[in-house]
């Protein structure tokens, strides 16, 4: 069985992946990035980003991608959409089976995984995802027209999702356990100014409910645990993120205690060969501009790791 | 990149071309200001072209089609939907990869 080889290998294609690839792309480093859509990564949800400098008048998050997949490709950055099915990257050589089949091998390799939304693990979660529990405002949005929904979180997701879903919703209830909000303070002003939305504190979302049509209200419990059912047709969950580290060697990996993955300043992880990008790594702020930071370093540390372990193949592109 | 194998269904086709269907048939529930929907778009082309004569690969566009979607009780999209005989066998949402796909088409052959 003949596997694929490359200098490296980037997994994820979202901001710091694609990032990541543009830099190693530059640098004629014989590179494949794996990803399992054709255009990936949490900004894809994001109706417009107003926070990524040089895009002064905002730019959609689907439409950010897209360009940055596309500033990765001019410079020759190879893709291959598949899923990964195992990863091996504790040798000198890391090897990827894929779930179609083949298998890849690399030099190096830069995580990028990224994280996804995280879910709040209660009754009714599950079997209304879909029919009525969404982690999705812009995709969500437009089916709740003139419908009364919640949103559960106070960080700038939520904030920033719930403002979006004004423009669809008669009446949005923010619920927070909390007694502030932790959104950055425009975010926080212009939720306080909009009429549409009202909000819940030191609240929690004890249970989803509903019947056939999906969702029909929600289980609370307020301070003292005294109990209420708001109804709503919709409940969208932004509180917080988890990462995607399910197949990667934990073992051998340092981390967090939430599975995020520590790295060193160059970005390299605990593995030889091995460095992080973007919201997998441990880290306190995680923005678009900080994930493709991330990924430019990360490049720049694998090519220098490439170049001294490696130095006979170092001009091999394809 | 668009094919011509996957199928563009409206409300008034949806009986006609998927539920009287000899064929099992993928449809995927989708909108243009949808960022996950348009991020699995070439995952769908290609089941399109390599189920080819086994099964049926369709797209919903959920703007212009309001009337299918409120009847399967779709919220969220992408949502994709496997039929079988005219009945709705299985169900995911969200932008999912494609070995996932894969084994809700082959469990409906």
């Amino acid at each position: 069985m003949s596997a694929s080889h490359y200098q490296l290998v980037i997994v994820g294609g979202g901001p710091a992946g694609l990032t990541a690839g543009l830099y190693a792309a530059r640098a004629r480093i014989n590179t494949l990035l794996i990803e399992k859509t054709a255009v990936s990564g949490q900004v894809l949800v994001t109706e417009r980003v107003d926070n990524y400098p040089g895009f002064a008048d905002g730019v959609s998050g689907y439409e950010l991608m897209e360009k940055m997949a596309l500033h990765a490709e001019r410079f020759g950055l190879q893709k291959k959409l598949a899923g990964i099915a195992e990863f091996a990257l504790e040798g000198p050589e890391k090897r990827f089976s894929l779930e179609n089949g083949e298998t890849i091998t690399a030099d190096a390799v830069i995580l990028c995984n990224g994280a996804r939304p995280r879910k709040l693990n209660i009754p009714g979660e599950r079997e209304f995802a879909g029919r009525g529990v969404s982690y999705c405002a812009t995709c969500d949005g437009p089916f709740y027209r003139n419908q009364e929904i919640a949103v559960v979180g106070g960080g700038n997701t939520a904030i920033q999702e719930a403002l979006h879903l004004t423009k669809f919703a008669q009446k949005i209830t923010v619920i927070h356990r909390r007694s502030e909000l932790r959104a950055t303070k425009i975010l926080q002003e212009r939720a306080f100014a909009e009429e549409k939305i009202e909000f819940v504190w030191n609240t929690q979302v004890k249970a989803v409910q509903g019947g056939k049509s999906g969702v029909e209200s929600l289980l609370l419990s307020g301070e003292g645990g005294a109990e209420q059912v708001l109804p709503v047709t919709g409940v969208f969950m932004f509180i917080g993120i988890q990462p995607n580290n399910e197949l990667l060697p934990l073992e051998v990996l340092e981390h967090d205690q939430a599975g995020f993955l520590h790295t060193d300043e160059a970005m390299a992880t605990a593995l030889p060969g091995v460095f992080a990008a973007g919201d997998i790594r441990s880290k306190k702020f995680r923005q678009i501009v900080n994930a493709a930071s991330d990924g430019a370093v990360a490049a720049l540390s694998a090519g220098h790791y490439l170049e001294q372990h490696f130095p006979n193949t170092s001009d091999k592109s394809s | 990149m668009a094919n011509d194998k996957v199928v563009h269904v409206s409300d008034s086709e949806f009986e006609n071309k998927v539920i009287a269907s000899k064929l099992p048939c993928l449809v995927d529930f989708w909108a243009p200001w949808c960022g996950p929907c348009k991020s699995i778009g070439p995952v769908i082309d290609e089941l399109a072209v390599e189920y080819d004569g086994k099964a049926m690969v369709a797209k919903v566009n959920v703007d212009d089609n309001p009337a299918t979607p409120g009847k399967f009780g779709i919220r969220a999209i992408p949502t994709l939907i496997m039929f079988k005989n005219g009945e709705a066998v299985d169900q995911i949402t969200g932008a999912v990869g494609k070995a996932q796909l894969q084994a809700m088409i082959d469990k409906a052959l």
